[in-house]
């Protein structure tokens, strides 16, 4: 079993001694060819053998360093006692998608950065073990009902079906509230179905998370854009009680540098949204076309950039990624950064693009980039890259995907009365309750905190779903004891600050 | 699902519909748009709001087949359904008192158009359309453009019926006997260009409904960008109309090539397998 016998008293290997699970993962060759999930998850021998090197700390560091702070070494301890029907309980109770977080969570920078196990040797692979407990559940498991309180009888109108959207209507549902999601796009699921690949994060799996909070009873209205097919401001004049907007950060930010509306450039949204949601790489079954040609430049360094420039990849190209800081910068997971190497996509560190060279008939042709070197230190404590002169030098390309970040959409912003915005058209929303400058309107996720990640939504959704309850009973919206917590953080914060 | 209640094909290759589907219906505007898909394998196609009826929760389109989704969804009628529907899309066209507007459609350009010049001779303006197509069976609603117009101009290029001209000949007319206060001109990306190219030296307001590649239609992926004065916009949400003075055409009509050789394939593929589930597994 778990290499560790007690009972047996044969031999007791030290917690340590035992390295870090590998997880089975289709090889790189051939993976580069389909578009099925990379990592094949934990068998149950390697989840029991994981869960055991947890050291199971007092005072655990890694649930101080999960957003959401999911209490990890008692799940961990439920799967070395082999019982992942309690590990699943126990995640439950803080996360709404294990199997989402369990695949696509920056764990080395959050739990698994702080591991006790992590000074020494390697942190304990928390996020595989989450998803060896979620995946156990969707294949063995019993499809827990949750409870769900008697009808409150008010209303809930929820924009945008991404994690914040669904984690906040799941929560409302059970609290006994009638909420109804409207979502822009004919799918719900926001990044996670039109954003991050199939390979990454199977369909099916955002599909059951769905369909699991359509079963609470939220009402699903796709083809709704909010902004134009009904307001905000429509939607509570026309009963609902309570709004919560989590349409996200989507629109698509460009370089500004010359060439970009030749054919042949697409934004990364664009890119990924043709061949993940309208399932462009099955094209001609699926009638929505994409384009890649034999050489693809992406531009970038975060996710998106991965996922554009592996998607580019299974599509028959060969991929140059560009970005202008180094390696140590990139902030895309290490895992995905790990994975586009071995499957051969060719990074081109410190390396910024000046222009997109096209032909005659507005196809792109080259790309011209300068290289870049580390110069002083900026304001975020990162050494500024600065261009090396007389640098330049063209790469023949054939598409150019720009994967540089995205900003909120005014779309719905701009056709909502009295709703604070901050200078980046960001919706301003208190940070602990969720709260907007518009009375029983509340907004959380990417649209509050600009491109962030999925933990950090889910977890706005779980916040905004208990403000809005306290809010529709009348009580303030955060209790006398949060208040003093919050308090007593904001001195200890000050204090340390000086 | 949204139902087609109606359908009326106007010539081989345009015909209206009639959906339900009154969220849409609701708010609908001159000068906007929807987003359609047939079924679960269909692309996004944008679609301007030809009519719409509130009451009855409808929203009109006209099409012109010239290739895989549009000949598709040719062949369903009454009673069939679409997967999705949404919208309405874009901004509005601003509706005020300007004068004297001329309103040039050019072939399925027509049915844009009319609700737009509907709108605009409530309002109080003097209202000249110039009702233009290839030839005269391609011609399209001359009688619902005269119940909202004061003077109807009808032009084909091959002098089948009304003026053998081109839709220019007649705008160029209007423009030098002066008074047009604004120009409308929505059709193929060739006519529109060509009709700013008149009215500019006229310094006469002229306002186009770019029909760029679109994919969201709601400003997330940026298929639709077009270059106007120098600056990138979206068509789909700062649009779709422009001045179309500051429109660089020569690019849009790049743009609208980007997908000719896939939209070949699965034309073919199409017609080829139509209806033969066999030969499409
Ligand atoms: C390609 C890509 C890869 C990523 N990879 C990771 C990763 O590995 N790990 C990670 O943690 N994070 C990752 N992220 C970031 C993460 O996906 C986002 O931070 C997260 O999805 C934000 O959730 P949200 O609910 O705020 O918004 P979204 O997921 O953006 O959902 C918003 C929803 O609202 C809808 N909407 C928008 N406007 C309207 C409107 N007007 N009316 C109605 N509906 C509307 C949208 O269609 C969408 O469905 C990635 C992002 C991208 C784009
Ligand atoms: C705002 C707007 C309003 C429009 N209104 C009308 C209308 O009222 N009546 C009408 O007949 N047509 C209209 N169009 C054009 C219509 O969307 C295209 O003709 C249709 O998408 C073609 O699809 P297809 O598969 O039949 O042809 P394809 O063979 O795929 O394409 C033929 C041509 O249509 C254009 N096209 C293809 N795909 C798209 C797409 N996803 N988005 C936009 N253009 C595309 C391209 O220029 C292409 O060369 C409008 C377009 C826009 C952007
Ligand atoms: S910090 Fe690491 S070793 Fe300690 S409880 Fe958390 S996962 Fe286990
Ligand atoms: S169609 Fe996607 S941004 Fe306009």
């Amino acid at each position: 079993m778990s290499g560790i016998d007690k009972n047996s008293g044969k031999k007791r290997v030290k917690k340590t001694e035992i390295p870090r699970t590998a997880i089975p993962e289709q090889e790189p060759r051939v993976r580069a060819t389909n578009f099925e999930e990379v990592s094949l998850g934990y068998t149950r021998e390697q989840a029991l053998v994981e869960a055991s090197r947890c050291l199971q700390c007092k005072k655990p560091k890694c649930v101080a360093g999960c957003p959401v702070n999911i209490d990890i070494p008692e799940f961990i301890k439920a799967l070395e006692e082999d019982d992942p029907a309690a590990a699943i309980a126990i995640l439950k109770r803080k996360t709404s998608f294990p199997a989402v977080c369990g695949r696509v969570c920056p764990q080395e920078d959050q739990c698994e950065k702080v591991c006790l196990l992590g000074k020494k040797h390697e942190p304990v692979a928390i996020g595989r073990l989450e998803r060896y407990a979620a995946d156990w559940e969707a294949s063995e498991g019993e499809a827990a009902i949750p409870e769900i309180a008697p009808a409150k009888g008010k209303k809930v109108g929820v924009v945008g079906s991404g994690p914040a959207g669904l984690t906040c209507a799941g929560d409302l549902a059970k609290m006994g509230y009638d909420v109804t999601i409207y979502e822009a796009l004919h799918k719900p699921g926001g990044v996670l179905v039109y954003g991050i690949p199939e390979f990454r994060l199977p369909k099916s799996i955002v599909q059951r998370e769905c369909e699991y909070v359509e079963s609470l009873g939220v009402e699903l209205k796709l083809d709704y854009v909010i902004g134009r097919t009904m307001t905000v401001d429509e939607m509570l004049d026309d009963g609902h009680d309570a709004v919560f907007i989590a349409n996200g950060a989507g629109l698509p930010v460009f370089l500004n540098i010359p060439g970009e509306n030749f054919n042949g450039v697409y934004s990364a949204n664009e890119f990924l949204t043709r061949a993940n949601l309208m399932k462009a790489y099955r094209f001609p079954d699926y009638d929505t076309p994409i384009k890649v040609g034999a050489r693809v430049a992406v531009i970038g360094g975060g996710n998106v950039a991965m996922d554009a420039a592996r998607t580019a990849l299974r599509l028959g190209a060969s991929v140059h990624l560009i970005y202008r800081r180094s390696m140590d910068e990139l902030p895309a997971r290490r895992e995905e950064v790990h994975h586009a190497q071995e499957e051969g996509i060719d990074f081109h560190l410190l390396t910024n693009p000046l222009r997109i060279i096209g032909d005659q008939e507005g196809w792109v042709e080259e790309i011209e980039v300068i290289q870049m070197e580390l110069g002083e230190s900026d304001s975020s404590g990162r050494r500024r890259p600065v261009p090396v002169e007389g640098s330049e030098l063209r790469i023949p390309v054939d598409t150019v995907i720009m994967a540089i970040g995205t900003r909120a959409n005014p779309l719905l912003t701009k056709s909502t009365k009295n709703l604070e915005l901050n200078k980046w058209g960001l919706i301003v929303a208190d940070e602990h309750t969720l709260a907007t400058s518009k009375e029983g309107v509340f907004a959380g996720g990417d649209i509050v905190t600009g491109a962030a990640t999925v933990i950090l939504a889910m977890g706005a959704g779980k916040i905004a779903a208990r403000s809005i309850d306290r809010y529709l009973q009348g009580q303030p919206l955060l209790t006398a004891e949060e208040e003093d917590e919050i308090r007593a953080s904001q001195e200890k914060a000050a204090a340390g600050a000086k | 699902m949204y139902k087609i209640l109606e359908k009326v094909d106007y010539s081989d290759d345009v015909y209206m519909q009639v959906i339900e589907a009154p969220a849409v219906a609701r708010v609908a505007q001159a000068g906007q748009f929807i987003v359609l898909r047939i079924n679960e394998e269909g692309e996004r196609i944008p679609l301007t709001i030809a009519d719409f009826d509130r009451d009855q929760g409808t929203v009109t389109i006209v099409v012109q087949a010239i290739g895989k989704s549009t000949r598709q969804l040719q062949e369903l009628g009454a009673g069939d359904n679409l997967a999705n529907f949404i919208g309405p899309l874009g901004i509005p066209s601003d509706i005020e008192n300007y004068g004297t507007v001329v309103m040039a459609g050019g072939g399925v350009g027509v049915a844009p158009v009319y609700p737009i010049a509907r709108e605009l001779k409530r309002a109080g303006n003097k209202v000249i359309s110039i009702v233009a197509a290839r030839t005269k069976n391609l011609l399209l609603w001359e009688d619902r453009m005269a119940d909202v117009s004061d003077e109807v101009i009808v032009t084909t290029d091959d002098g089948s019926y009304g003026r053998k001209c081109l839709v220019t000949e007649p705008l160029k007319e209007l423009c030098d006997a002066g008074g047009v206060d604004l120009v409308y001109a929505i059709g193929p990306g060739i006519m529109m260009k060509f009709c700013c190219k008149t009215t500019e030296p006229f310094g006469v307001k002229t306002l186009v409904s770019l029909n760029s590649i679109m994919v969201d239609g709601t400003g997330m992926c940026g298929a639709c960008r077009v270059s106007v004065g120098g600056e990138t916009r979206f068509v789909c949400v700062d649009g779709p109309e422009f001045d179309g003075h500051q429109v660089d055409f020569d690019e849009l009509m790049a743009r609208q090539r980007q997908y000719l050789e896939q939209e070949k394939i699965s034309y073919d593929f199409y017609l080829e397998c139509r209806g033969d589930a066999q030969c499409l597994a």
